[in-house]
């Protein structure tokens, strides 16, 4: 126990100096990545707290990352740019000229997408599997839609441009590595137990003594938190918000994550998580015209997300389980192979 | 308001209505056979149209066939659809399934992007569809009529087929248990098949007369409307034709009447939607027509 502990600090910090050498020796396009795979670490994490903890199928995940994006974007980009933005209808006059520093705005921004959890999962968590998750989703698309509408507080369709880009590498996998943490303790205490109890079977669950409600409601909220975080380092990252941005192909991604992963695994999602961005950009050659010297193979548009597309299915058909399963890397799984092939043989 | 005016938004919210019913049956149906809801159903919708755009555009064909074999080719393509994707895992736990039905809708998507091209195209309105009728000072186009005159032949003819013939009790009977069913001998396989046929082609059905009504196509055309037929199913009492017919229509004239009368609130119509599913499932998450179950431990 106590060697896996070390082996943990070590990674750590192997991690720590990767990213800090990455910061100076990698470009700005590959940092981005590296950006982004954080990002996407902290939103699936916190789907797989909802779906693969938890059992509830939820498909609101867009809805609430729209929520933290725009919090935090109006809360950090400046008075000025802020009248620049809402030209056609001026901002309320409340948020007009707030501007805090990034890690309050962040916070906030995840308290927010937090309360909007609770709004919404208090009368849409008494339903179950696909009527939750079409509940979910229309939550979502109701928050977009609401977005594209309240013109004074989200410059509507135009979105806002000029967020202050503050996400760098720091920022994203500081939080990334916190969101870890706290999963994992999350999930090794009692909540966690009381969470995976309720995927397994509810109404055994309830005969236990798990208040099913309280549970479920507080593993929304935590989740919503983190993709109001996710989100908001996502706008800060890219600078430019709106609301089309927060389709359902967004919520489709981090599913696709959080399957390739294995539902219900810290560990997978946080693999797959850094393998689908990474993925995403190396099938970029798909879109562009290959030139093989004797031979020039012309490009097509949007071929990427086929194949992207078709390599999700044949994992979803052919290794259900994704990843990992429901299991999570462990140190132990270099050693006592041999063990565990012993106490197969003796059953 | 005057009442002319009310009397055009009637008729284009009943048509409307209609168009939703039209494909809210094949989502009721498969849901009901299989408890699954068929994300991929609005894109085999826009498979259907494009199917159509192409054999009237580049085939001499008069219309009428075009849209015929359009309808069975998407019913064979839902076959088949169903076949690849959704049989590996119909052991595995819903979750899995629902997600296979979410991929296979993005693949759907993505596919017809890169063959299609993502550029709008105009759907080609035979004559019959695009005359315009003036009653008094209200002028119809005579596809208003066709659309509700369509989906009430096919419920009629859908209400028939389940109730009175032997295949459609086999549907029941594999809607009420999967098992049971086929240990009486029903070969299951093929009843989800047909299902998913007669799905498939309403969808087309649903989908040609979409694009005579908003004859702009895309690929991803499907969305929106496989969404919202979707909600229409659910509000009806899901795995219930009827139901689904009138969730449609529901849907449909609350969307033109929520714009006609609150202009306001015009950006808010793909919203409407969301909220009556959101309200429907908290007063009643079983729907109009649907029968309460409750869980046996």
């Amino acid at each position: 126990m106590k060697k896996n502990y070390i082996y943990n600090i070590f990674a750590l910090f192997l991690l720590i100096l990767f990213l800090f050498i990455s910061n100076n020796v990698f470009n700005s396009y590959e940092i981005r990545i590296l950006n982004l795979s954080a990002i996407y670490i902290i939103l699936g994490l916190s789907m797989n707290l909802i779906n693969g903890f938890t059992g509830l199928f939820s498909l609101g995940h867009a809805g609430f990352m729209a929520i933290g994006a725009y919090t935090c974007a109006i809360l950090t980009m400046s008075p000025d740019m802020k009248e620049i933005n809402f030209f056609l209808k001026p901002i309320v006059p409340i948020l007009a000229n707030i501007q805090m520093s990034f890690l309050p705005a962040l916070v906030i921004s995840g308290i927010v997408s937090a309360l909007f959890g609770f709004l919404i999962g208090a009368p849409a968590l008494r339903l179950k599997d696909d009527y939750l998750a079409i509940a979910t989703l229309g939550f979502a698309e109701i928050i977009r839609v609401v977005f594209t509408n309240i013109q004074s507080i989200t410059n509507g369709a135009l979105g806002l441009k000029g967020i202050p880009v503050y996400t760098n590498i720091w920022w994203s996998w500081g939080f990334a590595i916190i969101t870890i943490l706290f999963m994992i303790f999350l999930i090794k205490g009692s909540y966690g137990k009381a969470f995976k109890a309720i995927r397994e079977d509810e109404i055994a669950a309830e005969n236990m003594g798990i208040d099913l409600f309280r549970h479920k409601m507080l593993s929304f909220g935590i989740g919503a938190f983190f993709a109001g975080i996710g989100g908001a380092l996502l706008g800060n990252l890219l600078g430019t918000i709106d609301p089309n941005m927060f389709r359902f192909l967004l919520t489709f991604n981090i599913l696709l994550i959080v399957v390739l992963g294995g539902m219900g695994s810290i560990t997978g999602t946080c693999i797959s998580a850094i393998l689908v961005t990474v993925l995403m950009e190396v099938l970029r050659f798909l879109d562009e015209t290959i030139d093989l010297g004797f031979i020039q193979i012309e490009g097509i548009q949007g071929l990427r997300m086929v194949v992207f597309s078709a390599i999700l299915m044949v994992v979803i058909i052919f290794y259900q389980n994704g990843l990992m399963g429901n299991k999570e890397f462990t140190w132990d799984m270099f050693k006592k192979k041999k063990a565990a092939y012993n106490v197969k043989d003796v059953k | 308001m005057n009442f002319e005016i009310f009397i055009q938004h009637l008729f284009n919210g009943v048509s409307l209505g209609s168009l939703y019913a039209l494909i809210a049956i094949g989502y009721t149906m498969v849901y009901g056979i299989l408890r699954l809801i068929n994300f991929a159903h609005g894109d085999i919708f826009m498979i259907g149209i494009y199917t159509a755009f192409y054999g009237s555009v580049f085939t001499p064909l008069p219309w009428w066939m075009v849209f015929i074999f359009s309808i069975l080719f998407t019913g064979i393509f839902g076959v088949i659809l169903e076949k690849a994707v959704y049989k590996p895992l119909r052991k595995s736990p819903r979750i899995s399934i629902l997600i296979s039905a979410i991929g296979a809708s993005f693949l759907l998507e993505n596919l017809a992007i890169v063959v299609c091209g993502g550029r709008p195209k105009a759907f080609p309105i035979p004559d019959m569809f695009n005359k315009v009728f003036y009653l008094g000072n209200v002028s119809v186009v005579s596809l208003t009529f066709y659309i509700p005159v369509i989906t009430l032949i096919t419920l009629l003819g859908l209400l028939y087929f389940i109730n009175k013939t032997k295949t459609g009790m086999a549907m029941r009977a594999v809607s009420k248990d999967y098992e049971a069913a086929s240990l009486m001998g029903i070969d299951v396989n093929k009843i989800i098949s047909i299902t998913f046929f007669i799905g498939s082609s309403l969808a087309c059905t649903g989908g040609l007369m979409w694009g005579l009504k908003f004859p702009q196509i895309t690929p991803l055309i499907g969305v929106m409307p496989g969404l919202k037929c979707f909600i229409a199913a659910v509000v009806g009492g899901i795995g219930n034709i009827t139901g689904a017919v009138i969730g449609g229509f529901i849907l449909g004239l609350g969307e033109i009447m929520l714009v006609a009368f609150l202009p306001a609130l015009t950006g808010y119509r793909d919203a409407f939607a969301f909220v009556l599913l959101i309200v429907i499932l908290l007063i009643k998450p079983t729907g109009i027509m649907g029968k309460n179950l409750t869980e046996k431990v």
